[in-house]
């Protein structure tokens, strides 16, 4: 990490705040311009949390909330990939924190409605910090579709979200995880809040073969890229960077 | 010509309506899984400073309370130093810095326990009034919204170098907490209207 300002948002990679095909958005929505100011120290710098914070079963969503000896139902998969700044470089220490609906596409919340069953195995949240090299893994089921109350007939590709804790509180970011080759990631008003096309594809992530584990659980890879931060070029350093 | 090898910053997606799920499951009911909610405490006994209560509600467009978003808070310590990773040095051991807090789930009004931060420095050296970053996460805000609370009748507001920096002096109030109580601070944040919150691009 270097210890400038933080690279300015690309505003137009990231989805506009009035979307009016995701409703929700609507009355949502600022109307004024965003106001644009230089990063501070009030940005630039962030909470550090430890990796003693975390359970051994944090990562493992197939585990952390079931009983003794049971397991969550589904397709066991395996999440894992690296949380990079705009410069390229592994952003260790990084708080991830995921939530997802189970195999049937039902979410654990009092506010839920859909028919499809709860697991009783499967709470749907798992969390982990980021390794020395900025990597992750993660293991779960993966999730299913389903429909929410926007269009009559939306329906929801299988996500997860994720939330991404790097060192800086204007790096702050919440997004959500596809799967390659979901038919439903073209038809959903969420995924095309995002209009440039491959800001979508940077949201979808690969099978990888590589490192599913056999007889055990596919992999799919999903790196993350947070916002850089300026060298301190000709500004308090005169040396290397 | 060399190539440019700057990645892109992942896009942003709607935290949803279950955001509490990840974030704050103890408080959704999933209990069990981890020990207690991150950032739900701030500070520890010994903490130096006014401990202070802010609190306030989410409003959209229509006037009607979000019940589903979450807000979270960073600040600096009594004396102006962010715990963490503040370049200039430690801060206050008794204290977090960083809070989080579900909107509740039938008021839509959330709350925090903090102390009040000292001034920090501006890039040019210039003290910036006590303050409070805020990022807005909900169903329906597809990028979380970046603000700043401000504290009611602080000497240092009028010279703050980035409230200083506002075309529309009139809209200031927006960032601007007031006491409701003693040690009390209500920061209510509009989405839209015409007391629409100052959002920030930093």
């Amino acid at each position: 990490m270097t210890n400038g300002p933080l690279f300015h948002r690309k505003r137009d990679r990231h989805p506009k705040a009035l979307t009016p095909d995701y409703k929700t958005s609507v009355v949502r929505s600022p109307q004024r311009a965003l106001l644009s100011m230089n990063t501070t120290l009030s940005e630039e710098t962030g909470p550090v949390f430890g990796h003693d914070i975390l359970g051994p079963l944090d990562n493992d969503l197939i585990q952390n909330f079931a009983q003794p000896g049971e397991m969550a139902i589904g397709q066991r998969i395996i999440v894992h990939g690296r949380v990079l700044d705009e410069n390229g470089r592994g952003v260790p220490g990084a708080l991830l924190e995921f939530w997802q609906a189970n195999a049937g596409g039902r979410y654990r919340h009092a506010k839920e409605g859909y028919i499809a069953a709860l697991d009783p195995n499967f709470g749907g949240c798992g969390r982990t910090i980021t390794g020395e090299n900025g990597g992750y893994s993660m293991r779960t089921i993966k999730p299913g579709a389903y429909p929410w109350p926007n269009g009559v007939n939306d329906w929801r590709p299988a996500h997860i979200h994720f939330s991404v804790f790097g060192p800086s509180f204007g790096q702050r970011l919440i997004t959500q995880m596809y799967f390659e080759g979901d038919p439903m990631i073209p038809l959903c008003p969420i995924v095309r809040t995002i209009t440039d096309p491959d800001a979508v594809a940077q949201l979808i992530a690969p099978l990888d073969m590589n490192n599913t584990v056999p007889m055990d659980a596919r992999a799919y890879k999903f790196d993350i890229v947070l916002r850089g931060r300026r060298s301190t070029l000709f500004e308090n350093r005169m040396e290397g960077n | 010509m060399q190539k440019l090898t700057h990645l892109q910053e992942s896009p942003s997606q709607t935290a949803g309506p279950y955001v509490h799920i990840g974030c704050v499951p103890n408080f959704a009911g999933i209990t069990g899984v981890y020990p207690h909610d991150l950032g739900a405490t701030m500070l520890r006994d010994g903490v130096k400073g006014e401990r202070i209560t802010v609190t306030g509600t989410v409003f959209d467009g229509t006037g009607t309370p979000l019940k589903d978003a979450m807000v979270e808070v960073w600040q600096a310590d009594a004396s102006g130093l962010y715990p963490g990773n503040d370049p200039r040095g430690a801060a206050d051991p008794n204290f977090t810095g960083w809070g989080r807090a579900a909107g509740d789930g039938a008021t839509g009004v959330w709350s925090l326990e903090t102390i009040k931060p000292g001034a920090v420095p501006f890039p040019d050296g210039r003290m910036m009034a006590p303050h409070i970053s805020f990022w807005i996460v909900a169903r329906g805000i597809n990028t979380g919204l970046q603000t700043r609370m401000y504290f009611e009748d602080d000497p240092l507001n009028k010279d703050d170098p980035w409230l200083t920096r506002i075309e529309h002096q009139n809209r200031v109030p927006t960032l601007i907490a007031t006491q409701a109580k003693p040690s009390t601070y209500q920061f209510d944040i509009h989405l839209q209207g015409p007391a629409e919150t100052i959002f920030f691009d930093v």
